[in-house]
């Protein structure tokens, strides 16, 4: 069952606070998966596990870069939903269970893409609750000043609070169900899940450093070197 | 409500109060807090550029003080880290009692270059490199709170410094801020993080791919497979740019493996 009330609170709680950094404030990227994944899967007592399934994401996120008015997937409520699914079943240890891993990051995704939509209609929201109060803004009144930026960032906390909520109801009774029936190995479950978050990310920074001139020999003569040394090390 | 007359020419704002600076540079945090549809992020920079306005003859709501506001709240859009810049420059050209017109001409001008520039060192450059360093600080076997804080450490740094640094020299060139902007790190800052991040990126995806499969022999069939099939699959969403994204097909991909490994397997 999914952990309700007190259990259940303060995750809610960091989903809205992770949601409110990824543009509201402060922007400091508390909110990157790397970071989101990790703190929930310390709130379920396996941090490390948290961190892979973080690093996973992180991956993603590579592709998504927040670019202005954009529509984009929002990793910082989405990682806690994939952190804390993601974790199940790891009992502290360094490394997820491979079926909630995949489950995690599938919850992950999936809350990201419907928490890019929630950041529109809250765009939306703020531009309705501002309009009739365009002329109070003309007439350089502080108090409607103050009050849209309170009420823009209220909401965006309530937006990552229910998002987390909605992700977490959705993903715990299908991750329970999947780790139970999970059979494919857990080595083999981990190279599918690494070789496609590998590729999103190797592509994303083909794609997004592919404006300046050596970043893609820089970027091969990496992987050469660090393929080599990962060889060596093996 | 009545145009307040400009300073006589010459005539230089007063120092902001330690205070004031402070006040604005915390609200620069949340210059995002309200953007919208409608005025985009007119409203945050009124916010943020609000305890300058105080210092203004008449002081909180008289009408040297409503009418900057009401100028500072029009439709406005900028990268939120160099939006600082503006808050700088705008404050000081309000204090400066620079005529209304050319306020508002510098502000719409504002728009485009602090948007690009933004986007080019901060989205585009600072923030892949961070999150590319963090990868590589996972994969040299760093633990959660090593690769967490490290990772926060290095962003937050450039992002607070570049913050500081923006509403600062906004102040310092007032309207010449294309001074500012012209800066050498700033236009080729983009170019040089990139290029240390695509070497960041090159190393740390193999460590960082191998610790995630469980850090074994990299000569097993597994971590061997995941490490010929990578670029495979890389080079297939290189070439599917803009038809498809990345995690769209990791998730059909994992929704594949969900149903072999639960119901076929």
């Amino acid at each position: 069952m999914l952990p309700f009330t007190l259990d259940l609170l303060p995750l809610v709680l960091l989903g809205a606070v992770l949601g409110l950094d990824v543009v509201s404030f402060p922007q400091a990227m508390i909110s990157r998966p790397i970071v989101a994944a990790t703190l929930a899967g310390a709130f379920a007592g396996s941090p490390a596990a948290g961190l892979v399934v973080g690093v996973a994401l992180e991956c993603l996120a590579l592709e998504t870069l927040p670019f202005g008015a954009s529509r984009y997937p929002e990793w910082g409520s989405a990682s806690v939903v994939g952190g804390l699914i993601g974790t199940r079943g790891a009992d502290g240890a360094l490394l997820p269970d491979p079926g909630a891993w995949v489950i995690g990051v599938m919850a992950a995704i999936a809350t990201a893409w419907v928490g890019g939509w929630s950041m529109v209609q809250h765009r939306k929201l703020i531009a309705r609750w501002a309009r009739p109060r365009l002329e109070e803004l003309a007439a350089g009144s502080m108090r409607t000043v103050v009050s849209l930026q309170v009420y823009g960032l209220t909401a965006d906390l309530l937006r990552g609070g229910g998002l987390t909520l909605l992700g977490l109801t959705v993903a715990w009774p299908i991750s329970t169900w999947a780790i139970a029936s999970w059979r494919l190995g857990a080595l083999e479950t981990r190279g599918v899940l690494i070789l496609g978050a590998a590729a999103v990310a190797a592509s994303a920074v083909w794609k997004v450093l592919h404006g300046y001139s050596v970043t893609r020999r820089l970027f091969v003569a990496g992987l050469a070197v660090g393929t080599m040394l990962v060889g060596f090390r093996g | 409500m009545a145009p307040t007359p400009s300073l006589p020419t010459g005539m230089k704002a007063a120092p902001l109060p330690v205070a004031t600076r402070a006040s604005m540079l915390l609200r620069c945090l949340a210059i995002q807090g309200s953007w919208n549809y409608e005025i985009l992020n007119g409203n945050g920079i009124g916010f943020c550029v609000e305890p300058a306005l105080r210092h203004l003859p008449g002081g909180v709501g008289g009408d040297a003080y409503r009418e900057a506001l009401a100028r500072q709240c029009a439709y406005f859009n900028a990268h939120p880290y160099l939006a600082s810049l503006a808050v700088g420059a705008l404050a000081r050209a309000e204090l400066e009692r620079t005529p209304p017109d050319r306020i508002v001409r510098f502000r719409t001008a504002l728009c485009g270059p602090l948007g690009s520039l933004g986007d080019r060192l901060v989205w585009a450059a600072w923030l892949p490199a961070c999150s590319l360093v963090a990868l590589l600080l996972f994969g040299l076997g760093l633990g959660p709170v090593g690769v967490a804080v490290g990772f926060l450490v290095l962003y937050n740094t450039g992002h607070l410094a570049l913050r500081a640094w923006g509403l600062g020299s906004g102040w310092l060139h007032g309207l010449r801020l294309a001074s500012a902007l012209g800066a050498a790190w700033l236009q080729r800052g983009p170019q040089y993080i990139a290029r240390g991040a695509a070497l960041v990126a090159g190393i740390a995806l193999p460590f960082a791919a191998n610790r995630a499969i469980g850090g074994g022999a990299s000569i097993e069939p597994v971590p061997l497979a995941v490490m010929a099939l990578t670029p495979c699959l890389a080079f297939l969403l290189v070439r599917l740019h803009g038809k498809v994204e990345g995690w769209q097909l990791l998730f059909g991909l994992l929704a594949i493996l969900v149903f072999y490994s639960t119901v076929l397997h």
